[in-house]
């Protein structure tokens, strides 16, 4: 049985699965996921851009609480969705998890988790990527995470 | 001779909980006398989102924070489960693609109930004592489901371990492995069957104690060690008591095992379970201690380790990613409606 | 560039239409704008039809020709093409037949805009509106369309202190001019609490913060200027055509509050029209949710950014107000079937300027602004009107 779509999902892996990002070298501009060429260097920028793997630690610039979603999130609703800027520039956008809907806020730190994310049906494949979680709360207050660097 | 061990270490467990109380009031026992009777209090449920892929991952970048490997030197991946995402596309891939090992690694997923992720921890042992790899992880994790209202429900929960196996800055030591194998069919699930079924009191006996016992007094009388000799003991944990029983028998303490029996609080996580307890006795050791580990898979078979604590356990970042303490405490308590929305016990067309 | 008019136009009913199909619709709302701007028929140079997704909510792609055909003009081989931009398909297709004839290429076009959104269940046609968001990088992740309009909201409840309240009140607003429009879907007025109150869709967003599912035509025949008076006496003219574009995704905006499309395509507009946004009497601008309507008056300059919310506790876009938006009724209460809306906003504009708005008339009309919007704010059109 023939299940489409699965290049599709397989070409961006490297973004969903590590944030594989890239940077203008001319204007030190972030984006993810990777641009060809950078929207303000334009011709500058050919030959200068440089793959970056982003830490996924960021915080929260807006949300939404989703009550009616499509068929293949039907059994997560409720559940949260978020822009999140990351720590390098870049804005993203994904599910928040491990948080109550009543704990989550504009502003709060997050840092990425590798999440199963949509599935193809009971036969199709199993696509994998990024949601966000609260900073992770569990380090000893001794030990500097990421976040703190922020 | 050099050290060939662990090098760093990573744990996940997932934070829903379900109490057995709660399970046993849907299905109209008596919660109370099964927890205690079990010596489970507890289990640790997955999120609808999670799975033995995503449990892998974690724990394996757990164990990537700790420590300063470059995730391209780690030449092998070996992922014990019985519950990979698919029976045909190994877990293995998604970890190695997900942590930044790929192209150049060695990749295969590994089924022995239980004790697959012991088994994979001795298959990277053997291939850096060979020097044919510099680093191999070895990985356990578990979603492992039961059938609604049989006795494994109250026990079957998911969580994992990843160990980085290697020859430089080792953490633990592994001096010595052995293993006891036979053909017991205790437990098992037929391929495309949903649970699994096993021989009740058959479990017990002829399968855990024989192979648990067997394993480890065969390792000891090889290397002529006594329990008297180890600071810490890590046997598998099907239910609070197995562990405990078999601990006595083979003449080990309560205290030398307390550190590793993570059951009555999560459950048992089948290819994670030795893996956790082991984590959790490296998130206290101390240069020196010496830790004894058997595991057991079913069907059956179980894999003993004698492992040493290095001085380097000072210098891996243990406080870089949660302690398995924490991860057992950091937890949110669900229903059995959620569970069974979770776990897929629900029919959706 | 030549000056052009709008010299008929024509609207079927809009709510969910079981009994027309797809080719009903198109064809009662254009041989209603035909028959209103006094052609034959067979002056007709070229068609233009704006339709989001007809391929999944009918089934049916190679719409122009379609068109064409079940208009009765495939025996005249007139040119006909479908424009597509997500919910600013219609306003799109307005302003390709407005080129065309500015341009001295063709004299009378019609211009339709169709979406027939009840043929496939709701899951799905929900499905398909959020096609007009990123695919791989918003909806792969989970966001629904409504989340993104959510997230707006959020943003500027949190930045502005836009308020639950002020939301609710752009749906009592123009659910109140929709129950004075016989074509609208909706034609009841509603309450505060009812729309506080309604189930949640995505929060801040209830219900009733999103305009419906929608079948539905309208249709516009335009002429240049020089040789409109030949057919009617009821004409309107277009002063202005503006079009922005915009990231796809909503979280590569420079600001999740304000849409550069609106503002750089109504900045166009009151350029080639000469004129500011308080010469503009009245609006119809694009409410897929309460809060695009917030933020389409501060981002078409009516208002400050911010101040939107305070607009409409002023009582500025009432009816009655010194700035009428939406007498239509909106997205929200008239409907949104996809591709129709930006040209039944035209249709709104002209029948204003007519003084034909009947008990929605704004007194004074003479220069009406249509604001319309495809996705979160990646597309925008914006026409300005004059009464002659």
């Amino acid at each position: 049985m023939s299940s489409g779509g699965v290049a599709r999902f397989w070409r961006e892996i490297p973004q969903r699965y590590n944030l594989i990002g890239n940077k203008c070298t001319s204007c030190n501009k972030t984006f993810f996921p990777p641009k060809e060429a950078c929207p303000f260097c334009r011709r500058k920028s050919i030959g200068k851009m440089k793959d970056l793997i982003l830490k996924g630690y960021g915080e929260i610039i807006t949300y939404s609480i989703i009550y009616s979603s499509t068929e293949n999130f039907q059994n997560q609703v409720p559940y949260i969705i978020a822009i999140i800027k990351l720590d390098e520039g870049p804005n993203i956008t994904a599910q928040i998890v491990d948080c109550e809907i009543s704990d989550v806020k504009i502003g709060m730190r997050v840092e990425k988790s590798f999440r199963k994310i949509q599935e193809d049906g009971y036969t199709g494949a199993l696509y994998y990527g990024y949601k966000f979680k609260p900073c992770d709360s569990l380090l000893s207050e001794n030990e500097k995470c990421e976040c703190d660097t922020k | 001779m050099v050290d060939i061990g662990i090098v760093s270490y990573g744990a996940y467990i997932p934070r829903f909980r379900i109490k057995a109380e709660e399970i046993a009031s849907v299905w109209g026992k008596d919660g109370k006398s099964i927890s205690k009777g079990l010596g489970i209090y507890e289990k640790s449920v997955p999120s609808i989102d999670e799975d033995t892929a995503t449990i892998s991952v974690e724990a394996a970048r757990n164990a990537l924070k700790r420590c300063s490997i470059n995730p391209s030197d780690i030449d092998a991946i070996y992922i014990g489960s019985e519950s990979h995402p698919y029976a045909v596309k190994p877990t293995g891939t998604i970890v190695g693609e997900a942590i930044g090992a790929t192209p150049e690694l060695m990749v295969a997923d590994y089924e022995f109930a239980c004790k697959a992720g012991t088994a994979a921890i001795q298959s990277c042992f053997a291939l850096v004592k060979s020097n044919l790899i510099n680093y191999g992880l070895a990985i356990g994790a578990d979603t492992s489901q039961a059938a609604p209202g049989d006795a494994l429900e109250f026990s079957a929960s998911a969580g994992g371990g990843a160990f980085i196996i290697g020859k430089e800055n080792v953490i633990a030591s592994i001096n010595s492995t052995k293993s006891y194998t036979t053909d017991t069919p205790d437990f098992w699930r037929r391929a495309e069957r949903k649970y699994p079924a096993h021989g009740g009191r058959f479990t017990g006996g002829p399968a855990y104690f024989k192979h648990i016992t067997n394993s480890s007094i065969n390792l000891m009388n090889k290397i002529n060690s006594k329990p008297e000799d180890y600071d810490y003991a890590i046997f598998h944990q099907p239910n609070g008591k197995f562990p405990v029983s078999v601990a006595k028998k083979l003449g080990f303490s309560f205290d030398q095992i307390k550190q590793g029996l993570l059951v009555p609080n999560i459950g048992n996580t089948y290819s994670g379970a030795t893996m956790l307890g082991l984590a959790s006795v490296l998130d206290i050791a101390k240069s020196g201690d010496r830790i004894f580990l058997t595991s057991y898979g079913s069907g059956a078979g179980s894999d003993s380790f004698d492992i040493t604590i290095t001085n380097n356990i000072d210098l891996l970042k243990r406080n870089n990613a949660p302690l398995v303490d924490q991860m057992v405490k950091n937890k949110k308590y669900i229903d059995y409606g959620t569970y069974a929305k979770f776990t897929d016990l629900l029919y959706w067309e | 560039m030549r000056d052009v008019a709008v010299i008929g136009v024509g609207l079927t009913k809009f709510g969910e239409i079981w009994d027309k199909s797809f080719r009903h619709l198109i064809t009662e709302a254009g041989s209603k704008a035909i028959f209103d701007s006094g052609i034959e028929g067979l002056e007709i140079d070229a068609m233009y039809v704006g339709s989001m997704s007809a391929g999944r909510f009918i089934g049916q792609e190679h719409i122009g020709a379609l068109v064409a055909d079940a208009s009765g003009f495939s025996h005249l081989n007139i040119p006909s093409t479908r424009i597509e931009g997500a919910c600013a398909s219609g306003g799109l297709a307005v302003r390709e037949g407005f080129l065309s004839i500015a341009s001295g290429h063709n004299d009378i076009v019609v211009v339709g805009g169709i979406e027939k959104m009840n043929d496939v269940s709701g899951t799905a046609a929900t499905e398909t509106l959020a096609m007009a968001a990123d695919q791989e990088w918003e909806a792969f992740f989970g966001a629904t369309f409504p989340s993104i309009y959510g997230m707006i909201a959020n943003r500027h409840m949190y930045e502005y202190g836009t308020t639950r309240e002020q939301l609710a009140q752009v749906a009592v607003k123009n659910h109140a001019n929709g129950s004075l429009n016989p074509f609208a879907q909706y034609q009841k007025e509603i309450k505060m609490e009812f729309v506080l109150n309604a189930p949640p869709v995505a929060y801040p967003l209830g219900l009733f913060d999103c305009s419906p599912v929608t079948d539905g035509a309208a249709a516009i025949v335009m002429c240049s200027l020089d040789k409109a008076k030949k057919y009617t006496d009821k004409i309107v003219k277009i002063i202005a055509s503006g079009q922005a574009s915009d990231s796809l995704a909503l979280h590569e905006r420079k600001d999740i509050c304000t849409l550069d499309s609106t503002v750089k395509a109504s900045e166009k507009a009151y350029k080639q029209a000469n004129i500011g946004p308080k010469e503009i009497d009245f609006a119809e601008v694009h409410d897929c949710f309460t809060i695009a309507e917030i933020l389409a008056i501060e981002d078409l300059g009516f208002v400050k950014k911010g101040d939107g919310g305070k607009a409409i506790d002023e009582n500025i876009t009432q009816l009655n107000g010194s700035l009428p938006v939406n007498t239509s009724g909106g997205l929200k209460s008239k409907g949104h079937p996809v591709g129709a809306t930006g040209v039944a906003q035209i249709v709104e504009i002209v029948n204003q300027l007519r003084g034909e708005a009947d008990k929605r008339q704004v007194k004074d009309a003479r220069i009406g602004l249509a604001h319309n919007v495809g996705g979160s704010g990646a597309t925008c059109i914006v026409h300005i009107l004059e009464g002659m």
